[in-house]
Parts: structure tokens; sequence; C-alpha cells
């Protein structure tokens, strides 16, 4: 077909994309996730959750498309990284979908039934599908980190160390519950500002409450993480390896264990530091900005701080995306677990033509339902909001 | 070595999800076409008869969309978590479909549904019919790109094997988007939704009828479902028949299962009504058969003959024998062998990899495979027979007795004749469930038919899982079991209770149960 960029070019532009995919989703549904995790705690006689659920009803289902589309993403742009993490993390990828099962049904089915019991329960299955997806999505990435038992076959087929609980429980350790609690913590916090700016009090002032308190904390967690690394965790560094533009072979290359390895890049490229920079200012300054009661400055603040975190995983590892443990030539790279030239080429085209369009759209529907939910809409509208 | 209980468990759990997934699927894609009709003609008229309608039925549409969202996340996670082989060996072709399927498709329904819901007094007339008209596109597309990706499965066109990376790769994204499988699939897909959403409008409408309830409300809704359905009814019919003749152009192996057809017979075939196929014996015993229809269905020819499984399998040991060949040139080439002739007769026999790779499940290494074993890979390359012999004659039964069904409503609805046939509302009544099995028998005939094949021809169902232990899918189907049990008594709890509510559950005060209630307080 046409070589609109080359093929190293590609790999590249794709890592910027899934990257991309991922904030989208933290920024959308991670405000969805927050607020689920609020759900019984700011908001407590039914007609206060009606409120809370309903400041993220019309747009929760077009939010969770960001992580439907970053999961499709990494299927089509690294085929080896879908097939080597989805079902390494077999257990937890189970406990974050029976998660995410209480989310559509929770939100549509909640308040069809005018019942104290099934609609609490509701409640609580909106909590849990925000924060065990929340969790777990940060022990992942806790665990990227410090590298993942597996390895690849001469057929280049991945086997994952260990099967049930003696795969999962490894995967609970204290780094990456750490970074667990700081992604449950900073999508918390974007929920509250979410309902600071969109819910009727008392919701919104509960919600403030919590900002105050949470945000400066999901900072020092963020701080304390970056220092553990340093001195705790062992990084990964490409010794050799063919060109950037060979074919897709990862067990091609030499692959290193160095302290502070993952460290390397913002020596070599001093403007990512701006990436922990933001992930530990963001937070702050949300918070500082809600106690001064402008949330919608302090939900941009920390959508920059999630921005921040998230970039920050990405680029200590770069170009790893998900370096190995116990074989560490089997790591795979953004050079050697990509898809072939055409195909990048191809998914490339069809995201810049359809994330615009999509961007679009979905700043339409936000506008047309912009405003403050209050208890007379609600009643108003008992028979058709969730 | 392969764990054939493992490899078990993971096609039941993935047959079992994919196949409850499909439970809310059709009736989203027929049904938010019901409700785009509904409200043009709200739009264009004004009466607000037709609002009432859109708003209740499009409740319904929103009870199912919720279980259709939350049972797709498990499909799209699935690949990974139980197919993980799979996913490396074809994501560079497999994902392209799935990835565009999310970007054009996903993000469009999902982003106007809650606006569909929860948008009517935030937007104008226009502005709320044009929210449910990309609600319905975006399923529709979405089953576009699923069907392009599955056509791919059963017909992987426009990719080649590459050695040095071990998988497929993608050569033409047209012939992959144009193959004619995909193409015949996806119409027949979306025509049967259709049907489904129709045949669902129509049975809960012919329930109010025959009850005396909402009169007005509830005719003008079963007018609306029997025209389109009696439309869409029509073409599944006749794009199913297409899809035939695809299959006797590229799944040759999957048309003679189906059709049981175990030798060639002189064209034009006869097309067996009903039989009892017997897998050992290789035939079909107490036929009952209609001369030349087999032929031309499946050639558009009277002299075209329909191949037969037994000389379909002659063929298949050619090829496996021709794939021990390419296996054996990949090892090599993967242990560093450069030459250009170890490349050459690896490139003459790679079409047949696939067939090679099938002898993996009797020996570690296929290129030195005996007789015996290439003789019982032969064995595998057919799928077993009576099952798609008998899931295909259902599925065609319930598509002409549906047919039947809208048929007679149209015309007894045309000649204003239907609250005088009350048998016929029952039926329609009872007819309730007959798409439902069509489509999910249909599915298990394309997908157990592709058997032995993950992607026919190319990578074996059993090489296709990741590595996981029988443990690992033992739990998980727990879950699933749990889970999706639990769901489903929900659904269909809060479905029935609202279609037996009808309109009076918009709370707007003028339908059945509500103006009852005020005659009675009076």
């Amino acid at each position: 077909m046409f070589d609109l960029l080359d093929y190293a070019t590609l790999k590249f532009v794709w890592w910027i994309l899934v990257g991309v995919l991922l904030m989208g989703f933290a920024i959308t549904d991670g405000m969805d996730m927050g607020v689920g995790v609020l759900l019984p705690f700011v908001a407590r006689t039914d007609a206060e959750r009606r409120i809370a659920i309903n400041t993220v009803g019309p747009h929760w289902d077009g939010n969770q498309v960001w992580l439907i589309t970053a999961g499709g993403a990494i299927f089509a742009a690294w085929p080896a990284v879908y097939a080597a993490a989805f079902s390494g993390f077999y257990m937890a990828m189970l406990l974050v979908l029976f998660a995410l099962f209480f989310r559509p049904v929770g939100f549509d089915y909640r308040s069809k039934i005018d019942d104290t019991l099934w609609r609490s329960a509701w409640d609580w299955g909106l909590f849990v599908s925000g924060a065990v997806p929340a969790l777990i999505f940060g022990v992942a990435f806790g665990n990227l980190l410090q590298g993942v038992p597996f390895h690849l076959d001469d057929m280049l087929r991945s086997h994952y160390q260990g099967s049930l609980l003696t795969a999962l429980l490894p995967l609970l350790n204290p780094f990456a519950l750490l970074a667990g609690v700081i992604s449950l913590g900073m999508l918390t916090v974007h929920g509250a500002l979410w309902l600071q700016l969109r819910a009727d009090d008392p919701v919104a002032s509960r919600a403030r409450k919590t900002t105050v308190a949470l945000a400066p904390v999901v900072a020092l967690l963020f701080l304390g993480a970056g220092v553990w690394l340093w001195f705790g965790v062992d990084g990964f560094r490409v010794v050799s390896a063919p060109p950037h533009d060979a074919a897709s072979n990862p067990l091609a290359k030499e692959v290193a264990r160095v302290a502070h390895a993952w460290f390397d890049i913002y020596a070599v490229v001093p403007a990512a530091k701006a990436a922990p920079v933001a992930g530990v200012l963001g937070p702050i300054v949300a918070g500082l900005l809600a106690s001064a009661r402008r949330p919608g400055l302090g939900f941009v603040a920390n959508a920059f701080g999630m921005v921040g975190i998230i970039g920050s995983a990405g680029l200590s590892m770069f170009p790893f995306i998900m370096p190995s443990s116990i074989d560490p030539r089997s790591s795979l790279t953004i050079w050697d677990a990509a898809s072939s030239h055409f195909t990048l080429t191809v998914m490339f085209v069809a995201a810049a033509i359809l994330l615009p369009i999509v961007l679009g759209y979905t700043i339409w529907c936000y506008a047309r339902m912009w405003g403050r939910v209050t208890a007379d809409q609600i009643e108003a509208q008992s028979h058709s909001a969730y | 070595m392969i764990d054939p209980n493992f490899v078990a468990l993971s096609r039941w759990q993935f047959a079992g999800t994919a196949l409850y997934h499909f439970l809310f699927v059709p009736l989203t894609l027929g049904l938010s076409w019901l409700l785009v009709i509904m409200e043009t003609v709200y739009v264009m008229t004004g009466k607000e008869i037709y609002k009432d309608m859109t708003r209740f039925w499009g409740k319904l549409f929103g009870i199912n969309f919720a279980l259709g969202v939350t049972t797709g996340l498990t499909m799209e996670f699935q690949f990974g978590t139980n197919w993980s082989y799979y996913s490396h060996y074809v994501g560079d072709v497999f994902g392209a479909p799935l990835a565009i399927e999310g970007l054009m498709a996903f993000f469009l329904e999902s982003t106007f549904i809650g606006l569909f819901f929860l948008g009517w007094d935030k937007l104008s007339k226009r502005q709320h019919l044009a929210v449910t008209f990309f609600t319905a596109l975006g399923s529709n597309l979405s089953a576009l790109w699923i069907l392009v990706a599955n056509g791919w499965m059963q017909n992987p066109v426009g990719a080649a094997f590459s050695p040095e990376t071990m998988r497929m790769e993608m050569k033409s994204f047209a012939d992959v988007f144009f193959n004619p499988v995909a193409q015949v699939k996806f119409v027949h897909t979306v025509a049967a939704g259709y049907v489904t959403g129709s045949l669902f409008v129509l049975g809960i409408s012919a329930w109010h009828i025959l009850k005396g309830r909402d009169l007005p409300f509830m005719r003008r809704s079963f007018a609306v479902a029997v025209g389109f359905g009696l439309a869409s009814c029509l073409s599944v019919i006749v794009l199913g028949d297409e899809s035939g003749y695809t299959l006797g152009d590229v799944q040759k192996v999957k048309l003679a299962a189906i059709e049981a057809e175990w030798h060639t017979e002189p064209a034009p075939a006869a097309f067996t009504l009903f039989g009892l196929p017997s897998q050992d014996k290789e035939e079909t015993e107490d036929k009952i058969q209609i001369p030349w229809l087999m032929g031309v269905i499946a050639t558009r020819s009277l002299d075209k003959p329909v191949e037969g499984l037994s000389e379909l399998m002659v063929d298949h040991e050619r090829r496996i024998r021709s794939g021990m060949i390419a296996y054996d040139g990949l090892m090599k080439i993967r242990g560093g062998d450069a030459s250009p002739q170890t490349k050459a007769l690896f490139d003459a026999h790679a079409k047949d990899l696939g067939y090679g790779l099938l002898l993996k499940q009797f020996t570690e290494n296929p290129a030195q495979a005996t007789d015996a074993e290439v003789k019982a890979a032969v064995k595998t390359t057919i799928p077993t027979v009576w099952p798609l012999f008998w899931s295909f004659r259902i599925m065609v039964g319930l598509g002409f007795l549906m047919l039947f069904v809208f048929a007679a409503g149209f015309w007894l609805n045309a000649t204003n004749r239907l609250e005088e046939n009350r048998w016929y509302l029952w039926l329609a009544v009872l007819a309730i469930p007959a798409p439902w099995i069509a489509c999910e028998t249909g599915w298990f005939v394309a997908e157990f038919g592709r058997q032995p094949w993950a992607i026919g021809e190319v990578l074996p169902t059993f090489l296709a899982t990741s590595s996981l232990t029988t443990g690992d899918l033992i739990f998980s189907l727990a879950g699933f079991l749990t889970f999706y049990t639990l769901l489903l008594v929900i659904e269909i709890f809060l479905m029935q209770k609202y279609a037996r509510l009808g309109p009076s559950s918009l709370g707007l005060g003028r339908y059945h149960h509500e103006t009852k209630r005020a005659l009675t307080m009076k």
C-alpha cells in the first residue's frame, strides 16, 4: 500500500496512541469509576445517590469505550502484548471483568425497581465496578515495572509462571499494591471533582472535602513510589537488539536487569521529566483549586496529573511494554511486539480519521447535557432518570 | 502435549459466553431501527403516541442493551485471556477490524445511547431523532466489523504467513473487508436481528391486544413491527440462500457437513430434507431428499457437482502431507537456515502449513509423522456431522415459521381482522422465542461447522488456546456460570415486568394501569 510513515516511526507513534487511549480512559471513564467509588459515602439518601449517578448517567457508556478501544488497539498494534498480558494476568483480568459486569446493569437497572434493598445492592455493585478495576489497573502497572514472570517459547507461544492463586498472589506485592492505591486514589479524586461540578449539595460539598483531603495523599504516594522505584526496583535495559525497523521478533535481543535503569530516559530526554512533575503537581493543584471552590479548573489539573502519572510509568519503561522477570530476552518492547508495517499503517489511518470525529461528538453530547443535577429534576423524571 | 480436556473447556467457555452474548445482540440490532422508525413518525406527524411508543420500546431496549454491553466486554477480553496463541498468530489481521469496531461503532452507539434515554428534555425533536439514529447506526456498524473479523476466521483472505515473525500478516485490507463470506454474513446477521426486534414488538403487542389494553398504542406498534419484520424475514431467507452459495465456493467442508453429504453425488445434487447422519459409517440413513435443490443452491447450476466429505478428505490427506514439508521447512528457517532452496520449498507448501499443524495433536514433530498419525489427522479434518445437520434444519424451519407469522399478521392487519383472530395473536406471542433459537442455531452452524479450525485451514483450534491450566478454566467457567445465571434471571424478571406493564411504565398518567387506578380511586 502506501508508505505513509516508516516502520520505526509508526511503532513509536503507536506507543503514543496506546498511551493516549489509556489516558483518555482515565480522564473520562476514570471519572465514572471515581463516582462509583464515592457513591456509598458522599451520597446517603436515595435522592442523593440518584443525583450522583445521573451526573455520569448519560456518559458512562461512551466513556467505557476508551477502555474497550484501548484493549482493541493493543490487540491490533501489539498482538504479542495482548496475548501475553491478558492470558498471563488471567485471574486479575477475570476479577476486573467480573467487577465491570456490575456497571451497565448497575446504572440501568438500579432505579427501575423502587425497593431499598434492590437499590442499595446495585449501589454497592457500582462501588465494586469502580474500585476493583481502578485498583487492579494500577497493580498491573506496578507489576510491569518489576517485570512479569513469563517467557516465550520458540514458536512464540507465551507461558506464564503459576496458575490460580500461585499466579494471582505474587501480583499483589507491596510495590504493586502501592501503584494500585495511587490509581484508585487519582480516579477517586477525579470523580469527586466531577461531582463538585455537576451534583447539587450536599453531594458536591462532601465531594469537595474528599478532594481536599485525598488529592495531596495521591501526590505524596506517587512521589513515594518514585523513591521506591529508584532504591528498590531494578529496571531493564536493552543490551543489543535488531534495528528498530526489523520484523517483530522478541527473542532476537539481549536484555539486562540494571539498578536505576527505569530512570535512563530522564537523562537521555530531559523533557521527559515533565511527566513525573505533572504527576506530583497535578493532584496538589487540584486539591487547592477544590478548596478554593474552582472544581472546573481542579478537574483539568487532576487530568494533567493523571496524564503525568500514566506517562511516567510508560516513559520509565520505554521502550519496554512488558518486561519478563524470568527470561529477560522474552521481554516485549515497542520495537519487537508490534504488528506489521502494513497493519500499523492501516490502523494509523483509521485512528487519524476516527478519533477526531469521536472527540467532536463526545464534546457535543457533554455540552447538550451540561448543568447541575438537582433533586427536583430527579423527582420530575423519576420514571426515566437512572 | 495437547490436553484435550483443557481445549474442550476453553471451547465450552468461548462458545457459552459468545452464545450468551448473542442473546442480547440481535434485539439491539433490530429494535434500534424500529425506534428510529417510530420516532421519525413522531417528528414528522407530531403525534405524541409515537413518542410514547419510542420511549416504551426504548425502555425494553435499554434493559436488553445493558446486558449486551456487559457480555460484550467478555468477548473483548477473551481472545487474549483464553486464546492467546490465536491472538499472537493472527492479531496482525484479526485485531484491526476489532480496533476499528471500537473506534467507529462502539463509540458511536455508546456515546449517543445515554442521550437517547436521558436527553428527551435537553434536545430538540430533531436532535433526539439524530441521537436515536446514530445509536442504531453504531450498533449495526459494530455488527459489520465483528463480522469482517469473523468472516476472516472462516475464509482468511488478504493475508500471508511470515516465518520470521511466526504469524499471519495482513497484505490487503480491501480483501479482508470485502471478503465475500464477511459480506454475506453481515447482511444475513443484521437481517436476522431485524427479524428478532420485529417479532419481539409483534409478540408483546399481540399480548396486550389479547388483553384489550392500550389498543391504539399496541395496534400501531404491531403495524410498524409487522411491516419491518416481513421485509426483514424475506431478506434473511434470500441472504441465507446466498450464504449457501458462498459456502459452496469457499467452505466446502461446512456445506457438505450441513447437508450430511458423505459422497459426491452426480450433479445436480439432491437436498436432504431429513435423515440420520452416521459419522462411523460415513453415510446418512433414512433420507428424505428433494432432487436437484442442493446443486442449485450451492452452485447456481445444474451441471456442477457438490463435493462430498469422503472426497474432500482425500484432498485433506494430500494437504496434510504437503503441510509436513511446510512444517519441516519452517523449523529449518527458524533454526537459522537462510538458503534459497529451503525458502523456495517452504513457500511452495506454505498454504498447507495449517494442515501440517493438525498433526500437533498426535506428535511433537509433524515433519516426522507416521502414516497412522496422518490417517488419524485426516479424520479430524471434518466436524461432527449430526449436530450441524440438525441445527441447520431447526434454523431454516424456524425461518419459514416466522415468515408465516409475519405474512399472516401483515394480511390480517391490512384487512383489519387482527382482533377477531385470537388464534393468530396467541401464535404471535408463542413465536417470541423463535428468532433467538434460530440465531443461536445459526451461529452454532457457522462456528461448529468451522471445526477443526480456529482460522480456516490456517490455525487448528487446539493450538489456538492460552497456556493456562484446567484449574484456571474451571475457576473462570464457574465465575461466568454464576454471574451470567444471576444476570439472566434479573434481566428476564425486569423485561417481563416492564413488557406486561406496557406504556403505563412511563408514568405519563394516560395508559391502562394508571387510568384504571384513577377510576377505582373515584
